[in-house]
């Protein structure tokens, strides 16, 4: 069995229990998300799968994704507009943050848009965002990256040096928060986590039988499971 | 380490994936999800959907398929083909497109780049250029309207300027398609890829002329692009993408095997 393949048997084989929700976050990518999600339910489980921006569906989830693209300056705006800060702060099951997601985790970031000062994220991961140092590479960082991941209970099953699909300009440092990096001119977080709270700057949903492995990873994560695992040490 | 990213281009002529040569002479060559899908699975890193029709007809292209595309493959993919405002580039995007290529609007109006950068961010805005050598000037100069030859015509641009301009303006990537070399597999213009990467900061992607695998070596190594987009060597079974990824990686290429 090619290892594509024992991916697939495991990714079918595992049953996901509770209800899943993706923050409607008005952002353009939103369905790309939910077929990803799609694509590794069942017809019975994905009755309990929705989009939505619903306070309540929001914090009754057994898990929650926060997608993002395009700006930090405008996707928080949009989670104001939606009074969804407070929620997601609040929030204690496993929520998720892709890319831009991710980036909204974090205490501010350093992509200002039109606007004049820095700005201020989500805080629930204490790191910041800052413009990617390529060293001279092209920016944005785009296409295929591998990864060193850590034991994080998101990477079971995924080997370092593992290749998942990158689009961003802007990235979080490493720091004790790390939980796998990546390499582009330098060394940065290619994930983060900080209690029920992950984020992973690249696209699983984009990133074929890895990433798809790493959503299957999400869709099974209870409380329990982030509250037995920690901590993750990083390989070096 | 980034890897190089082979992309296979499908041409979309109302609905079905077609293939001309120096973009003349369409022919059909199958339906748009299945070939997508095929190419996923086979190894492609992205693909390139290109409505042929769209910018010299003045329409839109047919949105339905861009969503049953997303549903199916685990891969990014662009979209391109007469999009000319915000609202058509935010309905691919939803539909779930990853990033939307613009070539004769942008040409057109320039601005338009920068608007489109305002509000999706640069990282899903790709800036096509067909770029041809002019032999009795030796220079390379953009050409619009490439998908109808009865529109096609010549513009003011010279192909380092128009490069120059459209990163100033805010794209996230360039494909430079050189159109002497379309459809000949010939390999492609190493020459032109070369000097125009010296001069791109945002990644950039070969297209036209690929023939052979070393076809792709050459350009990976020779002109260090980021990807190389080809269609009728993977359309026509000349070229299989496992198989050319290993290749690649035998010559020491960083590739996602």
């Amino acid at each position: 069995m090619s290892k594509i393949e024992a991916l697939s048997q495991i990714i079918e084989d595992t049953a996901v229990m509770g209800s899943t929700v993706i923050i409607d976050t008005g952002c353009a990518n939103l369905s790309s998300v939910r077929y990803a999600f799609e694509r590794l339910l069942s017809v019975d489980e994905r009755k309990n799968l929705a989009v939505t921006d619903d306070i309540a569906a929001i914090k009754a989830a057994t898990r929650v994704i926060l997608p993002g693209v395009g700006t930090a300056g405008a996707a928080m705006a949009s989670l104001r507009n939606k009074q969804l800060v407070g929620v997601i702060k609040a929030l204690t099951q496993p929520v998720l943050g892709v890319c831009l997601g991710m980036q909204m985790l974090t205490r501010a970031s350093k992509e200002r848009g039109a606007t004049a000062t820095d700005c201020e994220c989500l805080g629930l991961i204490p790191t910041d965002i800052e413009q990617l140092d390529s060293k001279g590479l092209p920016l944005p960082h785009m296409g295929w990256n591998q990864i060193t991941p850590s034991a994080h209970p998101i990477f079971n099953g995924i080997d370092t040096g593992a290749y998942v699909y990158f689009v961003h300009s802007y990235r979080a440092p490493i720091s004790e928060y790390t939980i796998a990096t990546a390499e582009h001119g330098e060394q940065f977080s290619a994930a983060i986590a900080k209690d029920n709270f992950i984020g992973l700057q690249f696209h699983p949903e984009k990133s074929a039988a890895v990433g798809a492995k790493m959503l299957k990873n999400f869709l099974t994560m209870t409380q329990s499971t982030l509250a037995r695992s920690k901590p993750y040490q990083r390989q070096s | 380490m980034l890897a190089k990213r082979i992309v296979p281009c499908l041409d979309v002529k109302e609905g079905k994936v077609v293939k001309g040569v120096q973009f003349r002479n369409h022919e059909i060559v199958g339906d748009i999800v299945p070939l997508a899908a095929r190419y996923a699975e086979e190894g492609a890193d992205e693909l390139v959907f290109y409505d042929i029709t769209a910018s010299a007809h003045d329409r839109v292209i047919d949105k339905s398929w861009v969503s049953r595309v997303a549903e199916r493959i685990d891969i990014p993919f662009c979209v391109a083909g007469g999009i000319k405002t915000i609202e058509q580039a935010r309905e691919k995007l939803a539909f779930g497109a990853d990033k939307i290529s613009i070539n004769s609007p942008a040409l057109t109006d320039p601005s338009l780049i920068e608007r489109l950068q305002d509000e999706f961010g640069r990282q899903c805005i790709v800036i096509g250029i067909d770029s041809y050598y002019d032999d009795i000037n030796d220079s390379y100069k953009v050409k619009q309207f490439t998908g109808d030859e009865s529109a096609t015509k010549d513009t003011q641009w010279y192909t380092p300027d128009w490069v120059e301009e459209v990163q100033k303006r805010g794209c996230g990537e360039i494909v430079l398609n050189v159109m002497n070399q379309d459809g000949v597999r010939q390999g492609y213009d190493i020459k032109q890829l070369s000097m125009i990467r010296s001069l791109c900061d945002v990644p950039l992607i070969a297209s036209g002329g690929a023939g052979t695998m070393a076809h792709f070596k050459e350009v990976f190594t020779l002109a260090n692009v980021d990807a190389a987009l080809a269609a009728s060597v993977f359309h026509k079974g000349i070229i299989d993408i496992q198989a050319l990824k290993r290749y690649l990686r035998d010559n020491n290429i960083a590739v996602r095997i």
